[in-house]
């Protein structure tokens, strides 16, 4: 997409003249470097409940965000109105962070870089709602019809199309559309009498309406969560204390978000509170272990053509055959770091400013079959899905909870257990990894991650997993 | 905008709604500005400023509801979110229970809730980043152990909140506030720790020494040194009031109208039963002046009030919008939340435990083996069973005294027991935010570790 076909030039009536008078106001005062980021938000979202479509909203936000970066410092203000003298104002404001003589800044801009990994052409929430809409009712019926135990459905689906700009004093402008849309159904399940039980399941990513047509269906995320539920009915109580512990392919690949992706953001790094920081070249993992974080896999919920400074995303190895690599690096980081931008500046919006993130985090598959991991287990855990995670990054610990698991006996999947916590600490829990499943799976498109208040899509994924010694909090 | 101007704004574009073939409409309109200063090691890392509004509509048609928002007030952006919302409707579902409170529901309560503070908005940018600055080299001069910092922050808000809807209600108010965090890091051998402390309130004379909210986050991170994993095992856990807090929070999402008739939930169907220790009094009250979770009215118009949630351990009442209590044939409790646009949720007001008698230092005293929870990770609480089990950091009580950091641990139990198990509650209890809750000691979880 050129320059001027964006809507940013189309409906804005904004010329690159504009963009070059905003940046120098931005520098205005000194500073070493500016970015605009303006971006027009439409989104939609519909969901159901008791077989009732009792919600369907449409909404649109827009606005630009005017950084400057001094030195370690940064000045930032937005505008939620694109008229040029708000604009002007917001780079002013942003501008003060600086104390010096006015700089200009490169003239010119010139497009830059960036992939095409979602090239849809009607983006979901450009199509009529009465296709969407039917989605959460085919969810509803499926999961009714799984199993007479279900007596409440509760389905969602929610798309947006992000129009994104990013022009610096560095003389660079990109452009990027930005589909994503997302289904997500929550089924409760009961034996008559009994205390219900959960089951959830959801994806989606940056694709088409067809995707829920042809590829993942409403049926087959109301199958999946319905099936979560009534396996749960039958659950004993988890175990609690170390012990080897099974990871299932895909969602669960939230392990490495957790015990490794956020200790690596290069901000934590540059500032030396991360369990990481000075470790690149040290040992952090079993040697079965390399880690990678990929903004470019098409049509993923957490792939971008270029991230939120304008950068185009790439594929950065975090750990290699064990041993800790890089990091994941942002303007700001970068330059401090005397580095290079690995594509990893994300923001939630306008609003906000970016700093490193993740995009998809997996781990490389290894040489194991699947069944032969669970049988070479005598007593442990097998954990097939997920809720949420969370770690500290600064004393490393990290947690995450299985919503789906089953204990190993003797080489064989037992009963299903209850929710449980699992914990451990980031740069020692991988060296525990002893076996690497054949079969790396990414997950199905629904993760969301939050930091410092900002949330941002990514995905995860990850082969069959066996880690020797893990702790497990049961209450058995 | 003056706030006439945005009130009118409102008033408009129900009218235009109910032009447009609205039955009835609801319309909120946010306005804030927001200010954040960072401070690290001693020097200003970030400075953002920036004000921003928004208006959104949800409307119905009969029993169909439609809705949308956007940042775009001009007249075209309005007519374009009536339109959206109006055109939407036609894709929902009747349901019999959808709709407005009843005229006589409608209301707001008197007098000066004093939410907001003129003076938030005119606080001079360098004396803002100078008491984050203070702030830090407090925390930093606590002890030679505190050698790094994840930096300390001053933040200020000021906004605006007007709602309408075509019953005839129109309202709204103002709100301030303004807080202090600082996030040290301490350091020995090879163990590193990190953890905060903050204040905030709804001015700036509220605000505690910044010195002071930087010692006790130096005092938090050094505690956490050198902390040691834990044998798995069942013990009494005393959660001081920063973690006690969380266990409101999932009291408040087992109350949540939603959640109850929809059967999600723990404390479904147990209304008028023991669901708590005897000791335990659980309020939500959105009147009391000053404090984060007040309001005049709810995001439905109603007005803001005092609800008995538990009282000596008995269920008395869930948190509800209309539509909750239409679907439990009961009466809202004014606790209706939304954001821009999408049907009314639900959210609380201030929510607390009644202190107790003792203090903190007497249910440590009483515990011979056991942990003392500091804080807590991941989201390991499943309401519609109870289940709970979550990852834990604290200090280990040996002898009725706090011995040695613990972390890289579990607690896990199940709600109903936990609630039922609490068997002293602290008499320090304070806001630090709209939940609230003292120290508190529950019997026994097992805490899971080596």
């Amino acid at each position: 997409m050129a320059f001027s076909e964006s809507i940013f030039a189309t409906r804005f009536q904004i010329t690159r003249g504009d963009l070059e008078r905003y940046l120098a106001d931005a520098l205005c005062q000194g500073g070493d470097y500016a970015d605009l980021y303006f971006e027009y938000l439409l989104t939609s979202s519909i969901s159901l409940d008791e077989s009732m479509v009792k919600s369907a909203t449409q909404g649109v936000s827009m606005g630009v965000g005017v950084r400057v970066i001094a030195g370690e410092r940064t000045g930032y203000a937005y505008s939620d109105d694109l008229a040029p003298d708000k604009i002007r104002k917001a780079a002013r404001v942003a501008a003060c962070i600086a104390a010096g003589p006015g700089k200009q800044g490169k003239f010119g801009l010139n497009e830059g870089r960036r992939h095409n990994l979602y090239p849809v052409m009607i983006a979901p929430t450009e199509t009529e709602f009465a296709e969407r809409v039917e989605f959460v009712k085919r969810a509803d019926r499926a999961a009714r019809a799984y199993d007479s135990r279900v007596f409440q459905v509760q389905a969602s689906y929610a798309d947006n199309l992000r129009h994104v700009m990013v022009a610096t004093s560095e003389g660079v402008l990109t452009l990027d559309r930005q589909p994503l849309a997302r289904m997500g159904v929550m089924v409760l399940a009961r034996n008559k009498g009994g205390p219900p039980q959960r089951g959830y399941a959801g994806g989606g990513g940056r694709v088409e309406l067809d995707f829920f047509q042809k590829e993942k269906t409403p049926e087959h995320f109301a199958a999946e969560a319905a099936r979560e539920a009534i396996v749960m009915l039958d659950a004993v109580e988890a175990p609690a204390g170390e012990m080897t512990v099974v990871l299932g392919p895909g969602w669960p690949g939230i392990l490495l978000h957790e015990a490794v992706g956020h200790g690596l953001e290069a901000d934590f790094n540059r500032k030396k509170v991360s369990a990481f920081s000075d470790r690149i070249g040290q040992k952090v993992a079993s040697e079965l272990c390399t880690v990678i974080d990929d903004g470019t896999i098409n049509n993923r919920r957490g792939s971008l053509n270029v991230d939120d400074e304008g950068h185009p995303t790439q594929r950065n190895v975090l750990i290699e055959n064990g041993v800790l690599r890089g990091y994941l690096q942002d303007k700001l980081s970068s330059t401090l770091l005397r580095s290079q931008s690995t594509g990893s500046g994300r923001r939630e919006s306008y609003a906000h400013i970016p700093m490193p993130r993740m995009t998809n985090t997996f781990m490389l598959a290894g040489q194991s079959d699947p069944e032969e991991i669970i049988r070479s287990v005598p007593k442990g855990l097998y954990c097939a899905n997920f809720g949420g995670g969370q770690v500290d990054i600064t004393s490393g610990n990290f947690v995450f909870s299985a919503s789906e698991s089953y204990l190993i006996e003797n080489g064989k999947l037992g009963r299903p257990v209850r929710n449980a916590s699992l914990i451990g600490n980031g740069p020692e829990a991988l060296k525990y990894v002893s076996m690497v499943g054949n079969d790396l799976r990414l997950d199905e498109g629904m993760g969301i991650c939050g930091k410092e208040g900002q949330s941002v899509p990514v995905g995860v994924g990850i082969p069959t997993l066996k880690i020797d010694r893990m702790t497990v909090g049961g209450t058995a | 905008m003056s706030e006439n101007h945005l009130l009118e704004l409102a008033t408009g574009v129900i009218d235009r709604a109910r032009a447009a073939g609205a039955t009835d409409a609801e319309c909120t309109i946010t306005e804030g500005d927001e200010f954040s200063a960072n401070v690290r090691m001693r020097e200003v890392e970030s400075v953002k400023e920036a004000g921003s509004r928004a208006a959104g509509l949800r409307i119905l048609i009969g029993k169909r509801t439609g809705s949308s928002y956007t940042s775009d007030l001009s007249a075209e952006g309005i007519a374009h979110m009536v339109k959206s919302a109006v055109e939407l409707a036609a894709i929902t579902t009747e349901d019999p229970h959808a709709g407005l409170p009843e005229t006589e529901e409608l209301g707001k309560i008197s007098g000066d809730l004093r939410l907001y503070c003129e003076d938030v908005a005119q606080l001079e940018t360098a004396g803002k980043i100078e008491t984050a600055r203070r702030a830090e080299i407090a925390a930093l001069e606590t002890d030679p152990r505190i050698g790094n910092s994840d930096g300390a922050s001053f933040d200020t808000h000021t906004g605006r909140q007007i709602f309408a809807n075509s019953r005839g209600f129109a309202g709204e108010y103002r709100t301030s506030y303004c807080s202090l965090a600082v996030s040290p890091v301490a350091k020995q051998g090879s163990s590193m720790e990190r953890d905060y402390w903050y204040t905030m309130a709804r001015g700036s004379a509220g605000l505690e020494p910044p010195e002071q909210v930087g010692r006790i986050a130096a005092q938090r991170a050094l505690r956490r040194l050198n902390a040691v994993k834990v044998e798995t095992k069942k013990v009494p856990v005393v959660f001081e009031p920063r973690v006690a807090r969380s266990l409101l929070d999932n009291v408040f999402e087992a109350v949540h109208g939603m959640s109850v008739y929809r059967q999600e939930s723990f404390l479904a169907g147990k209304l008028g039963e023991r669901v708590a220790g005897e000791n335990v009094t659980v309020i939500d009250d959105a009147t009391i002046p000053g404090l984060f979770g007040t309001s005049p009215f709810d995001d439905e118009g109603v007005p803001s009030r005092r609800t008995v949630v538990i009282e000596k351990g008995v269920l008395k009442s869930y948190l509800m919008n209309c539509y909750a209590a239409r679907k439990l044939g009961m009466k809202t409790t004014g606790n209706a939340a939304r954001g821009l646009a999408g049907n009314a949720g639900i959210g609380h007001g201030n929510l607390f435990l009644e202190k107790g008698g003792q203090t903190p230092e007497q249910i440590i005293g009483s515990v011979a083996d056991g942990l003392y929870v500091t804080e807590l990770l991941g989201h390991g609480v499943n309401i519609v069973t109870g289940d709970y089990s979550r990852g834990a950091v604290g200090l280990w009580i040996r002898n009725g005294e706090l011995a040695f950091a613990v972390s890289e641990i579990t607690i896990a139990g199940n709600l109903k027991e936990m609630l039922l198990g609490i068997e002293a509650i602290g008499s320090d209890l304070e806001f630090r935010g709209s939940v609230a809750a003292p120290t508190l000691k529950i019997g026994e979880m097992t805490v899971g570790g080596r």
